[in-house]
């Protein structure tokens, strides 16, 4: 496969689509077809034959807004239909060519507006199984040309330039992390994409991985070519069916394009990639973890030093990066890193997606430049709370980060700030919380997750997070004294600053930072055995006068 | 440069050491008569930065290293036993003492634990976390040998003789956080598994969860200083 044999198909591919007068996408991402938006699909391809249009019914990934699925684009006129069922097929197609339906419109210019798309791109707008669709979208573009006219040397400049840093949640800069694997020395070297994406509430990397896969495999290719590896893993969780299935599709076509397999692009550079299962445990996300469940060990992590960079899958030099990553490696290669740099914040570039659940109008996928401020994401993005509910908490980065109150919605979105209030940027999750949410109840629901998904290794995560969670329960039945939060900040130290990996460094976070901004939940409970959010069931509220 | 100049110099605890290149901060430290407390590493064995009392300040660093497994650099500060440190670790203790079931007067290791002396030696006077007493059983399908998961702490040194040492790797771990547990075979009795009763595993257990049937009662300490000698000879083999 050459450049030109690329042009000559995206040419093909694009002139194939021109032949129709209109296109009507629908997504078929998780969300959407968990309300059947396939037997639409069937339903708006049946009714463009009976009513003679000539019309392209397109199979898409995810458009965003998964509250509202299933989601009906009409291209070229660009209008949206929320909640389209089977029954409203024939209605649609007739629709073509004139007035749209009032019904079922969707009109969110501001939710769409404020965003910037680069890894999301593609998403709601190819055809995640077709590899012709992701190439006449300059799909392989960036590949091809980094084999041909880039050294490996020039590639890591280019992401070096860009600023860009691990979207997994380290936000550790990737330029240097290429960098390092480059320069380690092996017969043998693996790069890893992790997609074992545990976080409640979390769905970016699945909603990559569906409704663009070439993207990531891409981005993976390119990152060998850089660091001089030639296998490569997806490390994907099983809990992700469609993800996989459109995965292993998405390799196979490469591979028959000649994308992936040996002498890509007619060079020397051979690169191949297969698919490990997760088996469902939160930790193997942590990278020595996932590097022993990928050779088959049990899932636990090791201490660093050595990095994986130096030892990793079977004591070679790995490089390992988050699905968001690698999605976002193509992008740069073809635009230039300064174009990325161009974007973000002073020390977070580009963009960020982020998963907008919990008490939110616009639940769903949402990509922004960084430094945007955390209010502009809930309340103009997201839509505010609904239900005329007072908003209380956002926790950003998983069942580890951190809730911020109100008083922090306007810093902006970066990996350092976030860090400074006591939260972390995690892999992008962001659950809003409403006053229907008691925020020591919530603090007890992130350590029991936590608690449970301790590997058992490291004594203070393990048995740590079990003492955490039974003090917070034994608050939450009001039982609890001052004493116990006394103890609760000595165990939260000792758990951060002890523990082995990641999740137990950060597993205190929801119960320090709702410590720090909501401490009167806490003193509500203990001193009054009140829930002023009615979660909490206290015995003795009716002997204690509130 | 030539291996005969990989020497590297340090300061531990305010004292000046060398070092050759490679070794943890452990090793040189207990060469230099400085204590630093572990429980699951055990000379001999691989280590896997598992009990986390071993961790020690580094000067311009603000992550604690695990001495068992750090290795030293030039001109590297290392702190052993801070006031911060010694909070850690009686707090990472008291964890220990109400996960299971120690009841020290009880025990056949009483007197010469591992655990109840590193107790002893950090200070801790009584436990004000909760006992979470949990329901564990105890193997006694072996012939010669008692697993009491009562006592274990998950140090999985066990583990690591017996795949490492012995070579016949019965023993590993199952199930998550609170619930793992230490098991033999594909999690069967020990007395059906495949064990040779070599006897390692409970010479190295550091607690009463291993122990001999026919000691109970005669106050035999535990012996795991074998491993560095067995290593030595296998290696000059």
């Amino acid at each position: 496969m050459t450049i030109e044999e690329l042009d000559q198909i995206a040419e093909a591919t694009r002139a194939e689509y021109a032949k129709y007068d209109q296109e009507i996408n629908v997504c078929m991402g998780t969300g959407c077809l968990s309300q059947h938006s396939d037997q639409l699909k069937d339903a708006l391809a049946k009714q463009v034959e009976a009513q003679g249009k000539n019309v392209f019914v397109r199979r898409t990934g995810c458009m965003g807004l998964c509250a509202a699925g299933p989601l009906v684009l009409v291209d070229p006129d660009e209008i949206l239909y929320q909640q389209a069922h089977e029954k409203h097929a024939e209605a649609i197609v007739k629709s073509l060519g004139g007035e749209p339906i009032k019904e079922l419109q969707c009109d969110l210019r501001e939710h769409f507006d404020q965003q910037v798309h680069v890894v999301l791109e593609n998403s709601g707008v190819i055809d995640p199984e077709k590899i012709d669709d992701y190439i006449a979208h300059d799909g392989y573009r960036a590949l091809l040309t980094a084999l041909s006219d880039m050294t490996p040397n020039g590639v890591i400049r280019q992401v070096t330039e860009s600023g860009l840093r691990g979207r997994g949640g380290g936000g550790y800069p990737t330029g240097l992390k290429w960098g390092t694997v480059a320069k380690a020395t092996g017969d043998i070297k693996y790069v890893i994409c992790n997609g074992d994406e545990g976080d409640p509430g979390a769905f970016m990397d699945r909603s990559v991985l569906e409704s663009d896969p070439q993207r990531v495999i891409e981005g993976m290719a390119i990152a060998a070519y850089a660091v001089g590896a030639s296998r490569g893993y997806i490390y994907v969780r099983a809990e992700y069916p469609l993800a996989v299935a459109r995965l292993q599709a998405s390799l196979r076509d490469a591979r028959r394009r000649g994308l992936l397999g040996n002498n890509i692009g007619n060079t020397p550079f051979s690169f191949d990639v297969e698919i490990r299962l997760g088996a469902g445990a939160f930790v193997c996300g942590e990278e020595t973890a996932l590097i022993a469940s990928i050779e088959g060990r049990r899932g636990m992590p090791k201490p660093r030093p050595p990095y994986p960079a130096v030892s990793g899958l079977w004591g070679k030099p790995t490089l390992i990066n988050n699905v968001e990553t690698f999605a976002n490696i193509a992008p740069i290669i073809r635009k230039g890193g300064k174009w990325f740099a161009g974007m973000g914040s002073d020390r977070s570039k580009g963009t960020k997606v982020f998963a907008l659940t919990g008490k939110i109008t616009n639940t769903g996928l949402v990509e922004v430049p960084m430094g945007i401020s955390l209010r502009q994401i809930i309340e103009v993005i997201g839509g505010g709370v609904p239900d005329g509910h007072k908003f209380k908490a956002v926790q950003t980065g998983g069942p580890s980060g951190g809730c911020l109150p109100e008083s922090m919605l306007d810093i902006g979105v970066s990996y350092d700030a976030l860090l400074k209030v006591g939260s972390i940027m995690g892999s992008g999750g962001m659950i809003v919380m409403d006053d229907t949410s008691c925020m020591v109840n919530v603090a007890k629901f992130f350590i029991e997750f936590c608690m449970t998904e301790s590997c058992g290794k490291c004594i203070p995560c393990r048995a740590g997070t079990a003492q955490l969670h039974a003090l917070l329960s034994k608050i939450c039945a009001g039982n609890g004294t001052m004493e116990d939060l006394e103890l609760i900040e000595d165990l939260c130290d000792t758990v951060k600053n002890s523990s082995l990996c990641g999740l137990g460094q950060t597993a205190p976070n929801p119960v320090l930072s709702t410590l720090k901004y909501f401490r009167n939940e806490y003193i509500d409970h203990i001193l009054h055995k009140r829930c002023t959010a009615g979660v909490c069931n206290m015995k003795a509220e009716e002997e204690v006068p509130a | 440069m030539s291996d005969a100049v990989e020497v590297k110099t340090l300061i531990i605890d305010e004292q000046e050491v060398s070092a050759r290149r490679g070794q943890t901060i452990l090793e040189v430290a207990r060469e230099n008569d400085i204590n630093i407390p572990t429980l699951c590493h055990l000379d001999g064995l691989g280590d896997v930065g598992a009990c986390r009392l071993c961790l020690v300040e580094i000067k311009g660093s603000n992550k604690l290293l695990p001495a068992c497994v750090a290795t030293v650099y030039e001109g590297m500060e290392v702190s052993t036993n801070t006031e911060r440190l010694r909070r850690y670790r009686r707090n990472i203790l008291e964890l220990l003492f109400a996960e299971r079931n120690h009841t020290c007067a009880v025990c056949v290791s009483n007197g010469h634990c591992e655990l109840q002396t590193m107790a002893q030696e950090q200070g801790l006077t009584h436990v004000r976390l909760p006992y979470r007493n949990p329901e564990l059983a105890v193997d006694a399908s072996h012939e010669r040998f008692t697993l009491d998961h009562n006592r274990c702490i998950l140090c999985t040194r066990c583990v690591r003789v017996c795949a490492e040492i012995e070579g016949a790797h019965i023993w590993d771990l199952m199930g998550r956080g609170e619930a793992c547990t230490v098991i033999s075979d594909l999690h069967e009795e020990w007395g059906k598994s495949a064990c040779t009763r070599c006897g390692k595993c409970v010479q190295v257990c550091p607690t009463g969860a291993l122990f001999d049937k026919s000691k109970v009662g005669s106050d035999q300490p535990k012996n795991p200083d074998f491993l560095p000698y067995l290593n030595l000879m296998r290696e000059a083999r």
